[in-house]
């Protein structure tokens, strides 16, 4: 299978923190690659470099055998990268039409494609007139996952859509992710809900101190406890 | 009721802060002994607090959707103003004409001409003196004042350093009279200017596509560039319209003081502030409603008590802001 995201070498510095230190992992075309590790593992600096929202300081980031290191955020959503990050990144005080409106670069929404959003996240069809700063948290992340998915993208990096949400939502959550993944759209999605992960995961990267320190298969991980307490450690009993 | 809609959060506007304008209007009607008295105060209170909101309005979008503390806002202003005098000065023949619209066309020549100088040169200052400092505060408030002073050293230099008097055209000078109620005719012009202004920035913001980038790049500009937006290209089309609002801001203004002076821009920029904050920053609604409030509080304390008109709407501000931290209707998440 061949890649559709490859980073090679890339470092990426925050004020004068040295955070990613030479990250190598590739992401193959289709499917739902994880990218797990500890809190402060960089997992987040991760995709906001891919994003361009920082910039690598060293390092290849190939998406579609194209470098893309260097170029700037809207170039890169426009090439078909969507992005859900950590705080959902919702606009509370437009309605969750405009939202969506906003993401359909394209020219108006997609009716069919709307229709589909709305059979995987019901309640956004409910709440379509309403300001979005009123939706419960959960209401937020769909939100914030169908505003990315509004248009066909080929990549959807998205940024633990689990955190904070009621086991409930989660078990919600992993049916969407579950749909979403019969398209064709490939999905990089950083998470340290290892159940969460287990249960979506085809390919697996594991990152610790700015590095990937394992990767492969998610069947393998786990089905291989030691690995599992070894690599992601509290972070896993915490999440289990 | 339906059982499916009980559940269903409702979006309500909060009026609140838009009942603190006839609140203030009624309290003051209750101290000020006259009727015809309150009514003309109100009507210079609105009046003021218009061209206030005219000359603020861009400057709050700049704030909210740039992160930029502009505070050579006020040089707009004064060029706007000095635009003017260079447009109206020489069409006295209209200004003086009995015929309102004679005297209307000259204005409106001058207000674009006001308008049209003071984009120009924003949009020149937002390349070449904003560009480097974006997010950088510090920065932004010592070289936007630096530019103020710049800004004001050129107009010296162009214009002279005398008082220019601005006359008003003909037609609006005087009073409507009712009774004893005595209305400036350039107030009710201002008054509708105002409105005008409003009312097309509040179809922009709701309306139009761009209106909605710029509500949501006041909210989270990262957000927007991760949608696929060049937000910067909105950021240097709200300065440069910002730009424009002050000069027209100047024109009206300088009408209605009918004295142009260099440091007219850097005098209203401390009432601008204060409407900022009282409405909450990258608010047009709350720059609106602070505008008035600051206005009618002008008017009504300088006729009822002189002596504290000077620190009135810093008491307003300071009021608000215990009530309200964020101001009436904060939209930018700083």
């Amino acid at each position: 299978m061949s890649n559709l995201l490859a980073l090679s070498g890339v470092n990426t510095h925050i004020g004068h923190y040295h955070i990613l230190q030479g990250v190598d992992f590739a992401v193959p075309q289709g499917g739902l690659t994880m990218l797990l590790g500890r809190n402060g593992a960089g997992k987040t600096t991760c995709l906001r470099t891919i994003m361009g929202l920082l910039k690598a300081s060293e390092g290849r980031i190939e998406f579609d055998s194209a470098n893309i290191a260097g170029l700037p955020t809207p170039a890169v959503a426009q090439l078909g990268i969507g992005y859900v990050p950590e705080s959902m990144g919702i606009f509370a005080g437009l309605t969750v039409r405009e939202n969506m409106a906003l993401a359909a670069r394209a020219g108006p929404i997609d009716e069919r494609r709307l229709a589909w959003l709305f059979g995987l996240f019901p309640a956004l069809k409910k709440f379509w007139q309403l300001p979005a700063g009123l939706l419960s948290g959960g209401q937020k992340q769909m939100l914030a996952i169908a505003r990315a998915m509004i248009e066909p993208r080929t990549l959807l990096l998205v940024d633990e859509p689990t955190k904070g949400l009621a086991p409930a939502i989660i078990a919600h959550m992993v049916e969407a992710f579950q749909e979403l993944k019969r398209t064709d759209t490939t999905i990089l999605l950083v998470e340290q809900n290892f159940k969460f992960a287990r249960a979506l995961g085809d390919t697996v990267a594991v990152m610790d101190s700015g590095r990937i320190v394992h990767g492969g298969g998610m069947r393998e991980l786990a089905e291989d406890a030691a690995l599992q307490h070894k690599l992601l450690g509290l972070s896993l009993e915490a999440h289990q | 009721m339906n059982q499916a809609t009980d559940t269903l959060p409702v979006a309500r506007l909060d009026k609140i802060p838009l009942a603190l304008i006839p609140l203030v209007a009624l309290a003051a009607l209750s101290l000020i002994p006259s009727l015809p008295t309150w009514v003309t105060l109100t009507v210079a209170g609105l009046a003021m607090g218009m061209m206030i909101f005219i000359m603020a309005s861009g400057l709050t979008l700049v704030f909210g959707l740039m992160d930029v503390m502009n505070f050579a806002h006020g040089a707009f202003i004064t060029i706007g103003a000095f635009v003017a005098t260079s447009v109206l000065l020489p069409l006295a023949a209209w200004t003086r004409a009995d015929s309102l619209w004679l005297n209307l066309a000259a204005m409106l020549l001058a207000i674009v001409a006001a308008m049209a100088v003071a984009g120009a040169l924003g949009l020149a200052f937002e390349r070449v003196i904003i560009k480097p400092v974006y997010g950088q505060h510090l920065k932004q408030i010592l070289i936007t004042m630096g530019g103020l002073i710049v800004a004001e050293q050129l107009i010296l230099v162009i214009w002279g350093p005398d008082l220019i008097t601005l006359p008003k055209p003909a037609t609006l000078r005087g009073s409507f009279i009712y009774g004893d109620i005595a209305i400036e005719k350039y107030r009710v012009l201002a008054v509708a200017v105002g409105l005008a202004v409003f009312a097309a920035m509040f179809l922009v913001l709701n309306r139009s596509r761009v209106g909605l980038l710029i509500r949501a790049g006041v909210e989270d500009s990262e957000m927007v560039q991760s949608l696929g937006y060049r937000i910067r290209r909105v950021f240097i089309g709200v300065f440069t319209a910002g730009s424009a609002l002050a000069g027209l801001g100047g024109v009206m203004w300088a009408l209605y003081q009918e004295t142009v002076t260099s440091a007219m821009g850097m005098q209203v920029m401390i009432l601008i502030f204060i409407v900022i904050i009282i409405g909450g920053l990258g608010s047009v609604g709350g720059c609106f409603i602070g505008s008035l409030l600051v206005g009618l509080v002008a008017n009504y304390v300088g006729f009822l008590s002189p002596k504290v008109a000077l620190g009135s709407n810093i008491l307003l501000m300071v009021l608000i802001l215990l009530w309200r931290p964020q101001g009436l209707y904060p939209v930018a998440k700083r």
